[in-house]
């Protein structure tokens, strides 16, 4: 009996959590929505460090999602509700900066540790190869002095 | 004097980790002294934006940037939600008191609750406007109250305080500004 009047419950709280995130955004057209989805994960809410438009409770965030709508229905472009977005709350919302003078080294250092690591790997491998190459001449000059000198020693008995 | 040179700078290059090392540590203590919470304010040396929003007293009356610009003013954004404007609400007091301009912006409130808050603790503000839907807000890069905002005559926004304005704040970083402001006015 328990188990059967959790399991409805759960089921109740999780549908009512669908048709509410569902149900909340109304379009004039429904091409707005996917451009809408992709602006609110990858805007960040001014009053939260970790979270996006899309998943915060902030009512900054209610309030800049409608306002992402509103701008959407005004047939804004992307590049636009950005530039209207950052030059009132920076770039900090951005979570997908733009590369610019202060961002060059954010977007930038990834290339340049790949560099550096390529060319140490580089060099690595070619001071092996060459350790190898002067220890295989070691051995076989040591091999053919031994060679020689038990030879010899074969010699004076 | 090749080989020399060349044993030199292998010898040198054994201590490019401790020199990355040592910058990494110095950026990362110097991160460590900036508050991560605080957006850079995008709106100082701008003009204060335009609106068009009914003032807190009278619901009839429209007020716009043009009531704003003019004179030296703080522009200041409360609302009787905001816990930390009742501690900030004093210095305001104060300032009106010693005859500072101070505007209200009462942020996504209630009307009846700010009218009679601003009766119970005094009203500061030469006349505040209703913002309830946050609009303005959102043109000024509000994402918390309380927030203050020094206007130069001409209503470009010189300063901007996230937080509240305590004597500190005032005279760290507005006092000075303000004065000089105000000296240019006259």
């Amino acid at each position: 009996m328990r188990p059967r009047w959790s399991m409805g419950l759960a089921v109740a709280l999780f549908t009512s959590v669908l048709f509410g995130s569902e149900n909340l955004v109304e379009f004039s057209d429904e091409s707005l929505r996917s451009r809408y989805q992709t602006l609110i994960t990858e805007l960040r809410c001014p009053k939260c460090q970790n979270q996006n438009l899309a998943d915060s409770n902030a009512p900054i965030s209610k309030d800049l999602r409608e306002e992402i709508q509103r701008m959407l229905e005004q047939k804004m472009s992307d590049r636009e509700i950005k530039y209207h977005l950052t030059s009132r709350y920076s770039e900090f919302i951005l979570y997908r900066p733009d590369v610019n003078k202060t961002t060059y080294l954010l977007w930038g250092s990834p290339f340049a540790i790949l560099l550096i690591g390529l060319l140490a790997a580089l060099r690595l491998n070619r001071r092996n190869k060459i350790d190898v190459g002067s220890l295989d001449k070691t051995v076989i000059d040591q091999e053919s002095r031994i060679a020689e000198l038990l030879k010899s020693g074969e010699d004076d008995k | 004097m090749k080989v020399v040179g060349g044993l030199f700078l292998n010898r040198l290059a054994l201590f490019l980790p401790l020199v990355l090392f040592a910058a990494l540590t110095i950026v990362l203590l110097l991160g460590l002294d900036k508050d991560p919470s605080e957006l850079p304010s995008v709106l100082v040396g701008e003009p204060f934006p335009s609106f068009s929003l009914p003032a807190l007293h009278d619901a009839d009356k429209t007020l716009d940037e043009r009531d704003v610009i003019g004179e030296v003013v703080l522009v200041n954004i409360w609302a009787t939600w905001c816990f930390a404007c009742r501690i900030e609400h004093a210095m305001l007091n104060q300032l009106a008191e010693q005859g500072v301009k101070v505007i209200g912006l009462n942020y996504k409130d209630n009307r009846e609750a700010a009218i009679t808050w601003l009766n119970e603790r005094g009203d500061p503000y030469a006349f505040s406007v209703f913002d309830e839907r946050g609009r303005l807000g959102i043109d000024l890069g509000v994402y918390g109250a309380p927030e203050t905002y020094l206007l130069d005559a001409t209503g470009t926004i010189r300063h901007r305080r996230v937080g509240v304005v305590d004597d500190r704040v005032w005279n760290n970083e507005f006092r000075d500004l303000y004065a000089q402001l105000i000296a240019v006015q006259r």
